[in-house]
């Protein structure tokens, strides 16, 4: 865990008096709706369907078990009992008060959290991979420098006011775990050919309405000028980005109308000017980051793997199939990360109820140094877990319904909260989820069909990021009916691809049966088990899956695109 | 008049803002548009001081050459939430040093203002409806930043780390 010095909790502190006095003044008529609305969303909260919705902020998804337990507490004082996980390493709440607000953001700050900016048109949560400090791929912790970055960005006093909102992703892995290329700046930490470490910097990336992937700007950027050339990027977009019309607003929008070339050298000009100004980090300053970070401290390898967990795999086939799915390799020999699945039967993807975050909080304490992980695909990740107690924690997760063995497989899907709480929504989603999860029921059915990531929206803002699903889902409104768009062949990751529409746009009865034909496709034209879903696809292409999804015996499929 | 906050003070207002055709006031201190400053010279000559105020769409480093000089620069805020002006008064204070006021005209409301004072604006035009009293406190609302900004008015978390 990041601690809070006392500066960060003052900064905090400050906040929430600053909110507590814009709370009472629109209440009391002297602060307008169009002015509170954006302030408070700059403290996430929106006004949904039904209540207010709060978005609380999880730099980097990075979660320790006292702050999950003030979740819990929230869930239960100022909600109705669960939370909901986002594709953007946030928690959100659907249901607290708007005169409440103000102390449930007090009783955040007691846990150093907050939800600062994780709305309106500025810097928005950043978010990373959910194995930062784990993973075996990985060139440096990108933690810190996350950190360092959510720290330049907040109350940053230039750039709070943009044109759209700003999200930025820190990957430091060979595979990228965090969707960068679909961030308005992907951060890649890498080392240079004389081992000095920097970035690689990606711009203009984002799903939505204009889904488009990032373009890489700045093959090396060195280390100590992270925050010039941030600043560079920023000031271009703040000065020059579309104020006009919200749709043409982000900055992929303007990366694309100068040309990437043309953005970059403007980027590079204003660098020029500021790269050697006191935004430069000095010697010492992420050492010192670093330093604030808790480390593990880890049991020996002997110590940490007694056997009993190798000799469980061989007895308890039920766990087995769980391991196989659900755990990840560590970097530390003894070690395993356990993914924790938010995507069972019957409960829309990502909610989490307040008793099981209270024993997701005992369970992190007792197996995993008192921290949890969220990710971008909506489930919850104890990444520091000894393989003697890995049986122990798969019983303990069973009985709490959060060991369902999906992670990476069909109904480990990414889905909004779509028309059931969203005002944006054109369409359901959570009810769609369901009819897959009923569809696909047979977990056997899942592992043959392998790993493959299905994303769904309720709307063409794209919070399910649908555009870059292998199957990607959008829903949309037709003359007051839902009906769906899917998409094949997207990625977030290394191979990042924006998926292709099949066609025409499916009923909320036949999304479904449709989902279930493209995987029939896809199982009869592998050329092996061993190629993916997405291989499949590229190299057949879209034909086949037409074919089959649009014959005249689909008689429900829309007759116009 | 509006009300003005200047130096971290409700101030009189000693200068006056023109639209481009308001009459000269002779021997005043004037704040008239950029387009204004560059027509009418020989008129404007019978003021006291001329300040400039610029559309947040002007590019200060195309400019500075005629700004440099100014004692006064007013940057707008056409609607408060769009936020041009801070990156213009950034630039003005940190790559030209700019030493004259730099005010805050337009849309200008109390829960931005600290977030101008520390882009480098030192006056603040308020919107008629705001209560001077507040905006003056909202200067006060963050005792520290993460960023240093162009004023270095308020202690730098940076600095005080780095000191430790």
């Amino acid at each position: 865990m990041y601690r809070y010095d006392e500066y960060d909790q003052k900064l905090v502190d400050e906040r929430v008096a600053q909110f507590r006095d814009q709370t009472r003044r629109f209440l009391a008529g002297q602060l307008g709706e169009e002015e509170f609305r954006t302030l408070r969303l700059r403290n996430g909260l929106y006004v949904q369907r039904f209540a207010p919705m709060l978005r609380i902020a999880i730099p980097y998804g990075l979660i320790s078990s006292k702050q999950m337990r003030m979740l819990a507490h929230i869930a239960r004082k100022y909600d109705k009992g669960y939370g909901h996980f986002t594709t953007r390493q946030n928690i959100q709440f659907n249901w607290p008060k708007l005169e409440e607000v103000p102390d449930l953001l007090s009783d955040l700050a007691s846990v150093q959290m907050h939800a600062i900016q994780t709305s309106g048109n500025c810097i928005r949560n950043i978010t990373s991979d959910h194995l930062a400090g784990v993973a075996d791929d990985e060139l440096v912790d990108p933690r810190p420098y996350c950190e360092l970055t959510r720290q330049w960005s907040s109350f940053h006093p230039e750039f709070n006011w943009l044109p759209r909102k700003f999200k930025f992703a820190f990957s430091a892995s060979t595979a990228d775990r965090a969707a960068t290329r679909v961030h308005d700046i992907g951060v890649h930490i890498v080392r240079n050919e004389a081992g000095e470490l920097g970035y690689t910097i990606y711009v203009g990336g984002g799903l939505g309405r204009m889904p488009m992937l990032g373009h890489k700007i700045r093959e090396f950027l060195p280390e100590a000028d992270l925050f010039s050339y941030c600043e560079a990027i920023l000031r271009i977009y703040n000065l020059q980005g579309r104020r006009d019309n919200i749709h043409r607003a982000r900055i992929k929008v303007l990366v694309k109308s100068l040309g990437p070339e043309k953005f970059t050298e403007l980027v590079e000009a204003e660098w020029a000017q500021i790269k050697d100004s006191y935004l430069k980090l000095q010697a010492g300053d992420v050492e010192r980051m670093r330093a604030r970070f808790d480390v593990p401290a880890y049991a020996d390898e002997a110590a940490a793997d007694d056997g009993s967990f190798t000799a469980k795999l061989a007895s308890d086939a039920k766990f087995a199939a769980w391991a196989k799915r659900n755990l990840r390799k560590h970097v530390r020999p003894g070690y395993a990360a356990v993914f924790v699945s938010l995507k069972a039967n019957g409960v829309a993807p990502g909610d989490v109820t307040d008793s099981q975050m209270d024993a997701l909080a005992a369970l992190a304490d007792e197996f995993s140094f008192g921290e949890l992980r969220a990710t971008h695909d909506q489930n919850l990740v104890l990444a520091d877990v000894a393989k003697k107690d890995i049986h122990a924690l798969w019983q303990r997760l069973s009985e709490l319904g959060l060991a369902t063995p999906n992670i990476g497989l069909l109904t480990d899907l990414i889905c909004c909260p779509g028309l059931d709480f969203c005002s944006l929504a054109n369409a359901g989603s959570i009810g769609v989820a369901q009819d897959i999860f009923d569809r696909f029921e047979d977990f056997d059915y899942q592992h043959d069909i392998g790993d493959i990531k299905l994303k769904m929206s309720g709307c063409m803002n794209g919070c399910g990021h649908h555009t870059v699903g292998h199957i990607g889902i959008l829903g949309v409104d037709k003359s007051g009916e839902e009906w769906y768009q899917v998409t094949l062949g997207g990625s977030a990751e290394n191979d990042a691809a924006l998926g292709d529409r099949t066609g025409p746009s499916f009923s909320r009865e036949d999304i479904a049966p449709a989902i279930e034909k493209i995987i029939e496709v896809y199982l009869a034209q592998r050329d092996s088990e061993a190629e993916s879903f997405l291989a499949t696809y590229r190299r057949v292409g879209m034909a086949p899956f037409k074919a089959r999804l649009y014959d005249k015996a689909s008689a429900h499929a829309e007759a116009t695109a | 008049m509006s009300l003005l906050i200047r130096k971290y003070a409700i101030s009189a207002d000693d200068w006056i803002e023109l639209d481009d055709t308001a009459e000269i006031p002779s021997n005043a201190k004037i704040i008239v548009s950029l387009a204004r400053s560059r027509a009418e010279r020989e008129t404007l000559s019978a003021a006291k001081a001329i300040g400039v105020r610029l559309d947040n769409t002007e590019d200060i480093a195309a400019l500075w050459p005629e700004l440099q000089a100014l004692p006064l620069i007013a940057l707008s805020f056409p609607k408060y939430s769009d936020g041009r002006a801070f990156s213009q008064a950034r630039c003005l204070r940190e790559r030209y040093n700019f030493k004259g006021e730099i005010r805050a005209v337009g849309d200008v409301q109390r829960d931005q203002l600290q977030f101008m004072q520390r882009c480098g604006f030192d006056a603040f035009a308020l919107r008629a409806d705001q209560n001077a009293d507040e905006c003056l406190r909202a200067l006060g609302d963050f005792d520290l930043a993460y960023q240093r900004g162009a004023s270095e008015d308020l202690p730098n978390v940076w600095r005080l780390r780095r000191q430790a």
